[in-house]
């Protein structure tokens, strides 16, 4: 729960309520933007991002390089596959494939 | 136990742990007792025994684990709550999968869905909100657990599911507050830190601010940190560094993620839905004043508080569990009479055995189980043996 996963935006679902599609170590799902945007930086600028994500919700950028460190540590650790494992087990994913 | 070289950078650890053994005899503590240094967050608290960090420490550093573990804080009368609403024939109760295992006084919400209830694992509260959206005729219930991390999107949920017109939706608000919690321990008589860990995640969201009551008012140096095995020793670095320099201050290790100022948008959907409880009960450390939040009157209809009757009693802990005093760090986890006897991770009698971050599931799983049981049957001995 306060872990939290490192993923990349790949996709804007719906900008009016801020939503987008975060992929995370292969799996795609959707998650809120709300908390990582501005008008500095608003929706459309958040394609490529680097972002951590907690239960749903980005709550911070992060650069590429730290995001991968971060998730290669979160697979050592286990937490990862958990985390991977209760994003697909809940009832409304977007799944594209395991790559 | 783990060893150094499994850190990402065996080097910068190694010239770390040296850095720390040549503070410590700077500092005069240290000549007539460990220092004690508290992580308060139970993620840091599973990073510090996968990596075997406290072997890795001099003798004279000793990690005190701190309450920082929402699911292991949650008092046995508020599961008892869950399961009353899970078991209404009308409602859909959603949860993070943490809270499942979590031994009610009856029951367990897992015990509880094998029972019959309605009881459904979410990744996120929108998953909720979405369900509570294809089930009309439902009564979906989010249960609102953690600290500060997880308050944004259970409030932006709400916010979301106001905007909606979303009638059979509602949230059971468990989120407790770190700060008060922080105070609490610094006021209490019987802990004697010399320095905190900071939880990484919660200044993502609150910012550096919060903290600083800590080294103004209590003199403590704080630092925050990220949760990789490299964070939390060059924190440990930093806080004994601020020791023998004589400084309290607030550091941020944890740059990468956390600012000065926290979540912006996330704070504001904290402060719209959220207003803090007079107090809240915790497991083990008893009532803690403006440790909780509850909702505003504004989305009272999103409350199931206020939706529905539940017992709301308060529940002691089975006698047997010891859950609380190691809360408090008054006992180490294998001290406890229960421990990986009648309480282990497979069946757990107390809480800090059911979540992965729970300090007895850590020693448990981490810790060196052969030389703790010899331990505590050394221990039981000399007990017989004073009653005999």
């Amino acid at each position: 729960m306060c872990l939290g996963i490192p993923g990349q935006v790949v996709e804007i679902v719906d900008a009016a309520k801020k939503l987008a599609k975060v992929e995370v170590s292969g799996v795609r799902r959707q998650v809120s933007l709300a908390c990582i945007v501005s008008d500095e930086h608003p929706i459309e600028a958040c394609i490529g991002d680097w972002v951590l994500v907690h239960v749903g919700f980005a709550m911070s950028r992060i650069n590429e390089e730290e995001a991968k460190k971060t998730l290669e540590l979160l697979m050592e650790l286990g937490e990862a596959q958990k985390e991977l494992e209760s994003m697909q087990s809940s009832h409304d994913i977007n799944l594209v494939g395991n790559s | 136990m783990k060893y150094v070289d499994e850190f990402r950078d065996p080097e910068l650890a190694k010239t770390l742990l040296a850095e720390i053994e040549r503070l410590l005899p700077q500092i005069e503590a240290t000549k007539h007792r460990p220092l004690q240094l508290m992580e308060f967050c139970g993620g840091h608290t599973h990073t510090i025994f996968r990596y075997g960090i406290e072997q890795l420490l001099p003798k004279t550093i000793e990690l005190v684990h701190g309450p920082g573990c929402p699911v292991c804080v949650l008092p046995m009368g508020r599961v008892d709550d869950c399961v009353a609403l899970a078991e209404r024939p009308e409602v859909i109760f959603t949860t993070f999968g943490d809270a499942m295992r979590v031994p009610g006084s009856k029951k367990s919400l897992l015990q509880a869905k094998a029972d019959g209830a309605d009881v459904r694992m979410v990744y996120s509260p929108l998953d909720a909100l979405d369900l509570a959206k294809k089930n009309p005729n439902r009564e979906v219930i989010f249960f609102a657990l953690g600290f500060e991390t997880t308050m944004p999107s259970t409030a932006l949920t709400v916010l979301q599911a106001a905007e909606d017109g979303v009638q059979n939706f509602s949230l059971f608000c468990n989120h407790i507050t770190t700060v008060p919690t922080i105070k609490a321990i610094l006021d209490s008589p019987s802990m004697q830190l010399d320095g905190f860990v900071a939880p990484g995640h919660v200044s993502m969201v609150v910012g550096e601010e919060p903290f600083h009551f800590v080294a103004a008012r209590y003199k403590k140096p704080i630092v925050i940190t990220g949760f990789e095995p490299l964070d939390i020793l060059q924190s440990i670095w930093l806080l004994i560094k601020q020791i023998a320099e004589g400084r309290c201050e607030v550091e941020n290790q944890y740059a990468r993620v956390v600012t000065a100022d926290g979540n912006t948008p996330g704070l504001k959907a904290i402060a719209k839905v959220f207003e803090l409880r007079d107090y809240f009960e915790w497991r083990g450390l008893g009532s803690i004043d403006h440790s909780g939040v509850k909702m505003k009157e504004a989305y009272a209809q999103f409350d199931a508080e206020k939706k529905f009757s539940m017992p709301n009693l308060t529940i002691a802990d089975p006698k047997s569990c010891q859950c609380g005093e190691v809360l408090k760090g008054a006992i180490k986890p294998w001290e406890c009479k229960v421990f990986a006897s009648a309480c282990t991770p497979e069946t757990p009698m107390g809480a800090l055995m059911v979540s992965s971050e729970g300090a007895c599931a850590a020693y448990y799983n981490f810790g060196n189980l052969p030389q703790i049981m010899a331990l505590k049957l050394e221990q039981e001995k000399l007990e017989s043996e004073k009653i005999s």
